[in-house]
Parts: C-alpha cells; sequence; structure tokens
C-alpha cells in the first residue's frame, strides 16, 4: 500500500491526514499547536499514523507535505503548499460539486473560488484582524465562560439575538459583558456573535463571487450554529462534513499523493 | 504606445555590459546621495528649502528661483527602508497624532521635532511650501509647517476631471477653463517665490529648467515602454523606485536630463539583447499601489523567489507625478504651460489611483502580464479607496489573475509579513495552476 501524507499546522490547531492509493482517509489526528510548532507537526503526524495504524518503517508514507502556517516548521516533510490551496483541494474531494470553499480557522477566514479539480481561481481573506475569525468565538465563550464546543448548541436556542457591532476581538469582550449587564441570554448574545462573524464571513465570499456549491471547513465548521448561521445568510445549504476541519490536511495529502503518481510514471521518451 | 523597443540610439561600442548594465542603480543611488547632501548643506550656502511634493511639485519654477526642492514623501520612505521610520512615527504619535494619520506625514513631524535629523542628512526646515490637491492629505500636511515655521504655504487647487482622460483636452470650453483656473493660481506661485527667494522671475531660467524636464519626460515614457521586453529590462517595484527618485528629485535639472538618457540607453542595450534582471522571469506581473517600504527586500523576494517579475507599477505613474503621459512643455509659454503641465499631469495622477482598472486592463496585452498584485496600505485611503472594486474590474476585463494585500508603506506595526507571505505564496500557486491549465488545453 502507498501512504501520503498532509499536516496542517494551523495558528490554533495542527491536523495531520494519511490517506492510501485509493485516496481513502487511513489516518488522521487533531491536536493543539501549542508553542512548539515542530513538535506538534511531529506529534500529530505520529498521531495520525497510529490512527491508520500504519508503521512507517515497514508500510512507508512515500510524500509529505506541510500546510498552513507552520508550513515551513514541518521538518520532516518533502515540500510545502499553502492551506488555500489545500483547502480547495480537499473540498472538491470532499464534496466534488464545490465551488466556492469557505475556511473559518483560529486567525483566518478564507474565500476561495475553485475550478472541478479544486484548483484556486481566486481567494480573498480577512485583514490584519482577527475579527470574523475562530479567535473572535473564542472571546465570546471567554467573556461568557462557556466551552467552544457549547457554542454552537447554545446559540441555536436564540430566537432574539442582540446585535454585535464590534468587529474588534478584543472589544467584543467588553459588548458581551455589556449585554449581560443589560440581562440579555447567552444564547441570544451568541446568535448576535455568530451573526457578526457570519458576515464578514459574507463579505469575503462575495469578493470572490459566490457559486454553489458552497463548501465550509476549517475548525470553525464543527461549529453547527457558524453552519446554520452561514446557511440562513446564503439562503440555501452548505456542505459541511465531519472531517471539515481536516480539510486543508486533506488537500495537503491529495497534493502528496500526485507527487507520488508522477514519481511513479514511467519516464516519457 | 509604441510597441517598437529596439534601440533608437545605438549604445556606445566602447562601453562594455560589465558597464552598462546596472549603471542607472549605481548612478541613481549615487546622484541620489548628491542631491541628499546639496539639501543638507544648502542653509550654509543660504540657499532656501521649498517643501513639494510628487505629485504636482512645480519643480522647474522652483528650480529657476533656485529653491533646493524638499521631498517629504521620500524622506519619509527612507526612514522606512532603512528600518527607523517608527522611531519617528512614534515621536509624532506621542506628540498627539493619531494612529490612523499617515505614515509619511508622522514621519516627517517627528523629523520636524528633531530638527531635521534624518538618516540622509540634517533636512533644513521650509521657506515655502507647495501642496495640491491631488492628495487631500497634502494640503493638511502644509497647514503642519505653517504652524510650525509660519512660511509662506501655496495650495494648487486642480480640477481633476475623475474620468479616467476621456474628458475632452484643448478646445473644450471645460478644459479650457479648468486651465484658466490653474494658470491664475501659477501667477500667485510665482509672487510667493519672489518673495520668499528675493529674486525676480527669471523666464530664461524657467525655459532651460523646462528644457531638462522635457528631456526628463520623453525618456521617462521610453523607459515605462521599454519593459514591454521579455525578459523584462528592470522590475518596476525595485527599480523602478530607483528611477522615481530622480525623477523628482532632479526633475528640471541637468542631472536628471543625462541620467535618464543613460537609463534609456542601458535599457536598449539589454532589451536588444535579452537581458532580464538578475531573476528568472517566470511571471510577469503588474504592482498597483505603493510598495511595502519597511520590509522592502523581504517584500520584493516574496516576489522573485517564484519568478515574479513586477513589468508595470502605477506607482511609476502616479508618483512621478503623472509625468508618464509624456506632456512636454511648450518652451514659446513657459507659465501657460506649466500651468497646463500642472493641470493634465496632476489629472493623470489622479487617474491612475482612482480609475487604475482603464490603466490596467490596457496593459496586460502588450506587456504580457500573467498577475496583477494590488497593495493597499492602511495610511492612505486616497490610494487603496477602491481596489478590491479595481481588482474586481480588472478581473472581469482580462484573463489575468490579481491578488489584494494589505499593509502599509511606513509603519511596520501594520505590516504582519507571515499572512501576505502566505498569500503572495497561494497567489503564485494559482498562477502555477493556471499555467499547467493552458499547457493541457494546448
Amino acid at each position: 500500500m502507498t501512504y501520503a501524507a498532509g499536516v496542517d499546522v494551523g495558528s490554533t490547531q495542527t491536523k495531520a491526514v494519511i490517506i492510501d492509493e485509493h485516496l481513502r482517509i487511513a489516518g488522521r489526528a487533531l491536536i493543539d499547536t501549542g508553542s512548539n510548532v515542530t513538535l506538534a507537526a511531529e506529534r500529530a503526524y505520529e498521531l495520525a499514523l497510529r490512527d491508520g495504524d500504519i508503521d512507517e518503517e515497514k508500510d512507508g508514507v512515500g510524500y509529505v507535505i506541510g500546510t498552513g502556517y507552520g508550513r515551513f516548521r514541518v521538518t520532516f516533510g518533502d515540500a510545502q503548499t499553502t492551506e488555500i490551496s489545500c483547502h480547495a483541494r480537499g473540498a472538491v474531494q470532499m464534496f466534488p460539486g464545490t465551488r466556492t470553499v469557505l475556511d473559518m480557522g483560529g486567525q483566518d477566514t478564507k474565500a476561495i473560488k475553485v475550478n472541478e479539480r479544486g484548483e484556486v481561481l481566486d481567494f480573498a481573506m480577512n485583514d490584519k484582524c482577527s475579527a470574523g475569525t475562530g479567535r473572535f468565538l473564542g472571546a465570546a465563550a471567554s467573556a461568557l465562560e462557556l466551552p467552544l464546543d457549547d457554542l454552537g448548541p447554545t446559540a441555536l436556542r436564540s430566537v432574539k439575538p442582540v446585535r454585535i457591532s464590534t468587529t474588534c476581538t478584543v472589544f467584543a469582550e467588553s459588548e458581551i459583558l455589556a449585554w449581560l449587564a443589560k440581562g440579555k441570554r447567552d444564547e441570544d448574545i451568541l446568535l448576535g456573535v455568530h451573526q457578526s462573524v457570519g458576515s464578514r464571513a459574507l463579505g469575503l465570499l462575495r469578493r470572490v463571487g459566490i457559486e454553489e456549491q458552497v463548501t465550509f471547513t476549517g475548525g470553525v465548521a464543527r461549529n453547527v450554529g457558524m453552519v446554520s448561521v452561514i446557511s440562513d445568510m446564503l439562503g440555501f445549504p452548505i456542505n459541511c462534513g465531519e472531517d471539515s476541519h481536516f480539510m486543508g490536511a486533506l488537500g495537503a495529502s491529495l497534493f502528496a499523493m500526485d507527487r507520488i503518481v508522477a514519481q511513479q510514471a514511467p519516464a516519457r521518451v | 504606445m509604441d510597441d517598437d523597443t529596439s534601440p533608437k540610439v545605438a549604445p556606445q561600442a566602447d562601453l562594455d555590459a560589465s558597464e552598462l548594465v546596472g549603471r542607472g542603480n549605481r548612478e541613481g543611488n549615487r546622484l541620489f546621495k548628491e542631491w541628499y547632501g546639496r539639501v543638507s548643506s544648502g542653509p550654509e550656502r543660504g540657499e532656501k528649502a521649498a517643501y513639494v511634493f510628487v505629485m504636482g511639485s512645480a519643480a522647474e519654477l522652483f528650480e529657476s528661483f533656485g529653491f533646493n526642492l524638499v521631498l517629504p514623501e521620500i524622506n519619509g520612505l527612507q526612514t522606512a527602508v532603512r528600518h527607523v521610520a517608527e522611531d519617528y512615527i512614534d515621536q509624532a504619535e506621542g506628540y498627539g497624532y493619531a494612529t490612523d494619520v499617515c505614515g509619511y506625514v508622522k514621519a516627517d513631524v517627528g523629523m520636524q521635532l528633531r530638527g531635521g535629523d534624518h538618516p540622509m542628512g540634517r533636512i533644513p526646515p521650509p521657506d515655502i511650501a507647495l501642496q495640491t490637491n491631488v492628495c487631500n492629505t497634502y494640503i493638511k500636511w502644509g497647514e503642519i509647517w505653517e504652524r510650525l515655521y509660519h512660511i509662506p504655504t501655496v495650495t494648487l487647487d486642480i480640477p481633476g476631471s475623475r474620468a479616467a482622460g476621456r474628458l475632452p483636452g484643448r478646445g473644450h470650453v471645460d478644459y479650457e477653463n479648468d486651465l484658466a483656473y490653474v494658470r491664475g493660481q501659477v501667477d500667485e506661485l510665482v509672487e510667493a517665490c519672489e518673495q520668499v527667494s528675493g529674486r525676480r522671475f527669471d523666464q530664461d531660467r524657467l525655459v532651460q529648467a523646462m528644457t531638462y524636464a522635457n528631456s526628463m519626460t520623453r525618456d521617462w515614457v521610453r523607459v515605462l515602454e521599454l519593459n514591454k521586453s521579455r525578459p523584462a529590462v528592470y522590475n518596476a517595484v525595485t527599480d523602478g523606485t530607483v528611477y522615481l527618485g530622480a525623477v523628482n528629485a532632479l526633475r528640471g535639472r541637468v542631472e536628471g536630463a543625462d541620467y535618464f538618457r543613460d537609463v534609456v540607453e542601458e535599457l536598449e542595450y539589454k532589451a536588444d539583447r535579452g537581458l532580464g534582471t538578475p531573476f528568472d522571469e517566470r511571471h510577469r506581473l503588474a504592482f498597483v499601489g505603493v510598495p511595502c517600504y519597511p520590509i522592502y527586500r523581504k517584500f520584493s523576494e516574496m516576489f522573485t523567489q517564484h519568478g515574479g517579475i513586477f513589468v508595470g507599477s502605477s506607482y511609476t505613474w502616479f508618483a512621478s507625478g503623472g509625468w508618464s503621459t509624456g506632456y512636454e512643455y511648450d518652451l514659446a509659454h513657459p507659465l501657460d504651460s506649466l500651468a497646463e503641465g500642472l493641470l493634465v499631469t496632476g489629472r493623470a495622477a489622479m487617474d491612475t489611483m482612482f480609475h487604475v482598472d482603464r490603466v490596467l486592463a490596457d496593459m496586460v496585452e502588450p506587456y504580457g502580464i500573467d498577475g496583477i498584485v494590488f497593495h493597499a496600505i492602511k495610511s492612505c485611503r486616497t490610494v487603496s479607496s477602491g481596489l478590491a472594486d479595481s481588482r474586481r474590474a480588472v478581473l472581469e476585463q482580462t484573463d489575468v489573475n490579481a491578488l489584494l494585500i494589505d499593509s502599509d508603506h511606513m509603519d511596520p506595526r501594520v505590516v504582519a509579513e507571515a499572512g501576505m507571505r502566505n498569500r503572495v505564496d497561494a497567489f503564485f500557486e494559482g498562477l502555477e495552476t493556471r499555467r499547467l491549465l493552458a499547457g493541457a488545453r494546448s
């Protein structure tokens, strides 16, 4: 069996995916990045090997591509590709009808326009601040003293969301506290937070042009509240799978498999 | 534009490539230092300083009165390139300027508070200042000097057409009215120069300066055209910035005319022999905006490492004061022509900032452009507003890839290098994909 791997070192979490020659996910892992980026990449890769019951010595992983902000710190990798290309490739692999990708991570939100092969046609990203990213939701979780995983389900209980006017992640926390002081319920504040983040994402999507199908990737794609808000704003359902937050690593592993196939192809004379 | 990039003047036979290639950069840097030396030592010789901007400088007129030109925008970018801009900006902010104020302005204020202390010398305070409305910050900037030094400042109000050169020119009633309006202001400027310099206006000296300026303009247009060559004979962002220094600092002087004659000779020599920049040219790019001076070298390397060479730049249009239009003075009517030059180039500078999509679309084919990089800067809404729309408009009109990045031209605190590099890398991945697809189709 031939394996290829992708390691996506993000600002918050590091993901590793190993695929087999049939492009099926054989192993995956997700850990917090922490302060040692190189170590996080190694650890995620080892855990993915273990998850797939793959013996690196015996089975061999033919090619490893690093992606994400820490891609150049994947010291055992063979090459690097930006997460923009990787999320695009992964999204189309997972949902072949994808023409627009929304990737929402810890510090970045990206709107990516893709073709049927998962090649990037255009992209737009958030400015040099974390407004409209996962970090904004993190600030809300901190202010409301809720675990991140509870944010989405809590927000979906709201029937009367508040309006969060600030786009600054730092100031968002004080605005949330102000709403709490006025007696607003957690779910109403949280839906307001989700709508604020969603409107920023929609702006990015419009910059590249929204074409169905839209696939939601990145860590925030695990948040059911955000999936719901984005779908509502777009007016149609969006693709979002259980492995959406592995999409960058998956895309990297697909590029890695391309390299293996290219190396194995007989040379043309 | 002329498609012919072959030499019009044969290079001197006795010059070898090592002497000729790179001469524009070497000489440009030397002349630039010499100019700063002259500006710094001006007060020792009793010479006065005119503070002017790259757009609407009226350099020829000030030259005719014997003023040394001080270009505060160039002073600012020099602090950024030398990694000391933050010190000056901090000082200005400590003095009360807000973080949102243009980095050029704050670098200048910081320098004034330090008595003119600058990495390139000691910049004298202004004796007179000229600003136009081509950049709205210019006007407020001039007011700062007025308050600090109690000097006369002149504001030239140039009626912008905001029509990307599509309004009728000479003979049309609107154009003639606009021209008369600027002409009247030129008289006021001449009067102010006479009062500050203590000299009478000397038409012969103005004509002399205009003669050099006309020569520079012809050669500048030729320089811009020569980058249609493949490979490109210079990088429009890096080499182009060296040329721009000379365009502005040496305008109306014999050194400027000689310099650009030599640059054209060098670039024609390279074009004729298929000599490019020192980097492998894989993608031909156009640049829109102002370079990222705080990480100037790294910024350039982000592109050259992928084989991206800037063959054109909107900066070479508006930061040359609009002289890329090729407007030449009518030496028989110098003051009338000075007014028309200010009107035409001022409008052109505005158009290349506000309607850049139209100019870019026309460039793509003759310059063989694969991708366009839009660089928005926090300091300057004038050049940055609408870039996202311009990008979209260009993409609708042309078949190129386009990247929008944002940082600043002065303030390193708002330059997020990692994020920028990520975008640039992804942009090149897209360009490579496009190339693969094109190859597969053919």
